[in-house]
């Protein structure tokens, strides 16, 4: 059935509208307009045209090379969690009790990690991999592998993948286990009579299934680690050295810190820019998936 | 058998680190740095009286859980209708207005933070709750509207009809007889509103003076170093609030996150 065209309903949208124009419109306006102008303090501002967005993308300057190396560690972050926690995702879904009072539990016990604040995980991470007070840390040392996080670089990447995959599976695994419960039972009885196996089950019914959520899945993850923040800034505060510097993290450094409002804005655009990108390459491709749905496609 | 030894290592994967936390709030900082043990060896709940007696700790922690309400409370409240328009209505540029929404979701708060602290001081409401929980209407709002959406589509458009057949004007229909048939969505999107508001950091600590509690946290790192023991100890009470929602919520999770569309 069709949904009818009305242009009223503007009326019922408009509330959120106005509150996240308040939030989105207004703010990004006063970047624009920082990316465009260079300041000596005071609140004196003069015009600067494109020349922090020239400064920006030519890797060659200063700021250039600094937001280049920030954003491949960022793509190559995103790329490695994604690599890891998908698969893992999908196996602990796979795993999962189906019905029982284990069913409550698990699921009690795998979203924990998704309500810890972002800056306590990285104080929880802190203390367990600190190679003096913290388990993590202690064990391996005690190993004999020269562990620790505020010096090493391989350290330092390993605790803060290890810490997303903490913190951030359960999500994976939570939307599949969800897409896998809506799987009808006949399903896997009709596999069974033809004798499917174990794999071409998973390949043929569950992962069909799976398609969408972990659509949403991936967006979601894809996006959250790319603008990750809080929880390496805990850990690592971005070093040692620039080694877990994110782009957020560079970003607030010089914003906040620097406070050189031109460079931090002008980085602001094209990284929102960016992710405005990506984000509608998902979009596209869920909406499309949606509609092939909805005209009865498998 | 695999799959139960598998789920069970993934559960000790993700208790560990959080078991660690509590371990090390129930011991003195000297025991932390001089001694490792797996359970304290002199437990102490002097962590846990210095938050609970000190008001900055405790006013921390209230001052959060209020913005968090009202975010929740606000975003739900603007998201439903939104989301009903959506999941019943083609409007003028409604697609692109639905992927505007989205991309609100995903902008990073690092962009916002700076000028977030320039719009919330010009409108008077810098350090107060209500700068916190309009910011994380940003991300929060479309959240619930995109979830909203997904569980009221669910909802078949006949029972809107048969009812203003039956002479229902719409806000009567929509409270007496929609909002009951999605109160699961609600919960979730008002779950998800709560969670998230909860978790975030940069824009609590950009838009308030050191008032909430993950502001205040940064202040047991002093020049003596670091105090571990009362650092943990408001660790472990930042998970309460999330353990206790989740555990209304847990049937409804999973679906939760799929955001109404599995």
């Amino acid at each position: 059935m069709e949904k009818p065209v009305s242009n009223r309903a503007w009326l019922l949208v408009l509330p959120v509208v106005a509150i996240v124009a308040f939030n989105a419109i207004i703010p990004l306006m006063t970047v624009v307009n920082y990316s465009v102008q260079d300041t000596f303090g005071n609140n004196q501002f003069f015009w600067n045209g494109v020349g922090w967005y020239k400064e920006l993308l030519d890797p060659s300057t200063d700021l250039g090379g600094r937001f280049f190396a920030a954003l491949g560690r960022n793509v190559a972050f995103s790329l490695i969690i994604l690599a890891i926690e998908v698969p893992l995702g999908i196996l602990v879904a796979l795993c999962m009790p189906k019905q029982g009072p284990a069913v409550a539990a698990t699921l009690v016990v795998l979203a924990l990690p998704l309500l810890v604040p972002w800056n306590v995980v990285g104080t929880i991470w802190q203390i367990f991999a600190r190679s003096d007070i913290g388990l993590l840390g202690w064990t391996l040392n005690h190993l004999g592998i020269d562990y620790n996080y505020t010096a090493g670089f391989f350290s330092a990447w390993f605790t803060i993948i290890v810490m997303d995959v903490w913190h951030w599976t359960s999500l994976i695994a939570l939307l599949c286990y969800a897409g896998l419960k809506s799987i009808p039972e006949a399903f896997y009885q009709a596999a069974r009579i033809d004798g499917a196996s174990r794999m071409s089950v998973f390949r043929w019914i569950e992962l069909p299934k799976l398609n969408r959520v972990l659509l949403i899945g991936v967006l979601l993850r894809f996006m959250d680690s790319f603008m990750i923040y809080t929880e390496p800034f805990v850990v690592t505060g971005g070093g040692p050295g620039n080694s877990t510097t994110m782009v957020s993290i560079d970003l607030v450094k010089i914003a906040l810190g620097q406070f050189d409002l031109g460079k931090a804005a002008a980085m602001s655009i094209v990284y929102n820019l960016i992710i405005l990108a990506t984000c509608w390459v998902f979009y596209t491709v869920m909406t499309s998936s949606d509609s092939s749905r909805k005209e009865g496609a498998p | 058998m695999t799959r139960r030894l598998i789920l069970i290592a993934y559960i000790v994967f993700l208790l560990l680190p959080i078991y660690w936390l509590v371990n090390m709030s129930f011991k003195t900082n000297t025991e932390i740095t001089t001694t490792m043990s797996i359970v304290p060896i002199a437990p102490t709940l002097k962590n846990y009286a210095e938050i609970f007696t000190n008001p900055t700790w405790y006013g921390g922690f209230r001052f959060s859980l209020t913005y968090v309400v009202l975010n929740t409370l606000i975003s739900i409240g603007v998201a439903l209708p939104a989301a009903y328009a959506f999941s019943r209505y083609h409007f003028l540029g409604d697609k692109h207005l639905f992927f505007w929404l989205l991309t609100n979701r995903m902008a990073p708060p690092a962009v916002f933070a700076l000028p977030f602290f320039n719009l919330y001081s010009a409108v008077g409401l810098f350090n107060t709750s209500w700068a916190v929980a309009l910011a994380h209407c940003i991300f929060n709002v479309p959240l619930a509207v995109w979830i909203l959406e997904g569980f009221m589509s669910g909802v078949p458009r006949e029972i809107d009809e048969t009812a203003y057949i039956d002479g229902y004007s719409f806000p009567r229909f929509f409270i007496r007889i929609f909002l009951p048939l999605i109160a699961s969505g609600v919960g979730v999107a008002a779950f998800f509103c709560f969670m998230f508001s909860w978790v975030e950091l940069l824009f609590a600590r950009t838009l308030t003076n050191n008032q909430s509690i993950s502001s205040i946290m940064t202040r047991t790192v002093s020049a003596a170093g670091i105090d571990w023991g009362l650092l943990s100890a408001a660790g472990v009470l930042t998970l309460v609030p999330g353990v206790l929602v989740i555990w209304f919520v847990r049937n409804y999770i999973a679906k939760g996150f799929a955001l109404g569309r599995v």
